[in-house]
């Protein structure tokens, strides 16, 4: 009796710190990582099965915009290319849009200013758990993806940026179409009706405002449309993502 | 077992279905606090509002250097701030490291900073938290477990204060009246399966981008994001407490006992006492 109420004890105890304690070396187990990441895809079909594709992210006013909106990840590339576009006010620079489009381009700044533009103050939802509302301006992604014509193989938009971290790889980041044409995910070159600063991602940055923050490339330099994002760098779909980050940043 | 004692009344007290979500959720629950304060040290300060306006925080943990170069972690609760450096703000891990984070290595998942792991465990851990939940929840209505076992009777509503009391005084009923759950701890349970674990889940949506996005509602009602990120954390406490209170009255009242009933649903009633409490 007093065998069986030790055991008892004792394993519920062993079940306990193994829960606790073991879940750190799981951490490092990459069967077990595969597992943990199934909730990714749980979460992103649960919440498009429960809410529409077109859902519009919440819109504030100007008397919403918070008085500091923080920078994260690079506030100031140190790629010499990008700091002599920099020097010159990004007159030479130019979005290359390629990859599986009928028509590939450049955009200058100016080509961008001219097409349609939309602007939206939003919240700004960071994954370590602030937010910040801001305004935006610049095109809708769906107005530039209509200028290049997508292929009808093409099913990611991949984004390109001009920085890279210490150890040298570059910032890139990608979204599905169904993302990529939402009204709200634009190429903006404007916050709070000035030029976008440096460190929010000069000239051009991407809002995906129904996802977290790291979705929103910053310095962005060439779009490409692909079938699959298992080639690019680490092969998961942006920098973040490559670090262990989900790729789908709805939650 | 070769005491002269009357064989002790044996009772089922708990099905199959209770005892396997009660652990399910013990392993959930650990698993989502310590991640969830993985996450949280992400960005150790909460807000009431959409913003998380830096000079406007309800709560903050922040290590401060000093002149030896020792940081000191100091917490500020509604403008008062306490040092409390070796837990908040500044703390050394299983190594003897000294850290800068807001809640020490031993009760985050994983142990060093490492947000992206914590997130997935979260994750993964939320939906067997709520799949489970919702099963447990389902199973209690349409079965006879909400209505025979966690709702409270008119008597019991009447006697609440007396029992609280008894609670207090650690005076637990015996006999029979052992084998029923009493007037607070119904209310307890009642209050953790309809109240707490749902506003949890909820507010967690709420900080969802996506599901804000849906469905406003979800944080318009906490008045913003930020808002809802503060009640999610306060659901966490008040989960940790409940946890805490629910730990000692288990252990007070029969640990053994208790555990096995847990284990394999046969509870040993405590003989009847002669000055006992009904």
């Amino acid at each position: 009796m007093i065998d069986r109420r030790r055991l008892l004890i004792q394993g519920l105890a062993a079940v306990g710190l193994g829960v606790l304690a073991g879940c750190d070396a799981l951490s490092g187990d990459a069967r077990v990582v595969r597992l943990l990441e199934r909730a990714e895809q749980a979460s992103r079909r649960a919440q498009r099965f429960l809410s529409s594709r077109t859902a519009m992210a919440k819109e504030f006013t100007a008397a919403d915009l918070s008085s500091i909106f923080p920078a994260n990840g690079t506030v100031n590339p140190v790629n010499p290319a990008y700091k002599a576009l920099a020097e010159r006010g990004f007159a030479d620079w130019a979005l290359k849009v390629g990859g599986l489009v009928e028509r590939p381009r450049s955009f200058s700044l100016a080509d961008l200013r001219r097409l349609p533009a939309r602007t939206q103050i939003t919240r700004h939802d960071c994954v370590e758990g602030w937010s910040a509302i801001g305004q935006w301006m610049g095109p809708q992604l769906s107005t530039v993806l209509g200028v290049v014509r997508p292929l009808p193989r093409a099913r990611y938009v991949v984004f390109f940026c001009a920085d890279a971290d210490e150890a040298g790889a570059t910032y890139y980041e990608s979204l599905d179409l169904e993302e990529a044409v939402h009204p709200q995910t634009i190429l903006a070159y404007e916050m709070n009706g000035g030029p976008l600063p440096i460190p929010h991602g000069a000239p051009l940055r991407l809002r995906v405002e129904r996802q977290l923050g790291y979705k929103m490339a910053k310095y962005l330099m060439r779009i490409e449309l692909r079938d699959s994002l298992t080639l690019i760098e680490g092969g998961r779909g942006g920098y973040w993502e490559d670090q262990g980050y989900e790729w789908y940043a709805g939650i | 077992m070769t005491d002269a004692e009357p064989a002790p009344e044996r009772l089922y007290r708990h099905t199959v279905p209770v005892r396997l979500a009660h652990w399910i959720n013990v392993a959930c629950l650990s698993i989502l606090v310590m991640s969830g304060l993985q996450i949280f040290n992400a960005h150790p300060a909460l807000y009431w509002g959409e913003r998380s306006d830096p000079d406007r925080t309800l709560l903050s943990i922040e290590a401060v250097g000093s002149d030896d170069a020792t940081p000191v972690g100091l917490t500020t609760v509604f403008g008062r701030t306490f040092d409390t450096t070796g837990v908040l703000g500044v703390s050394t891990d299983s190594a003897g490291r000294i850290h800068s984070r807001g809640f020490p290595s031993w009760v985050t998942l994983p142990g060093p900073q490492w947000l992206a792991m914590g997130r997935r465990w979260h994750f993964f851990a939320a939906w067997i938290f709520v799949v489970n939940g919702t099963l447990f929840a389902t199973y209690s209505l349409a079965g006879r477990h909400l209505w025979r076992d966690l709702l409270p009777s008119w008597r019991e509503l009447r006697g609440l204060g007396k029992s609280v009391v008894d609670h207090l005084r650690f005076r637990h009923p015996t006999g029979d009246a052992a084998g029923r759950y009493n007037g607070p701890q119904k209310l307890a349970y009642l209050g953790v399966i309809f109240g707490l674990g749902p506003l949890i889940v909820w507010t967690g949506l709420a900080m969802s981008p996506r599901m804000d996005a849906a469905f406003p509602w979800l944080s318009d009602v906490w008045g913003g994001r930020q808002s809802a990120r503060t009640v999610h954390f306060t659901a966490c406490v008040l989960f940790i407490g409940y946890v805490a209170v629910h730990v000692v009255m288990v252990a007070a009242t029969g640990l053994w006992n208790n555990l096995r009933s847990m284990v394999s649903g046969w509870y040993r009633l405590p003989p009847p006492d002669p000055g006992g409490t009904r």
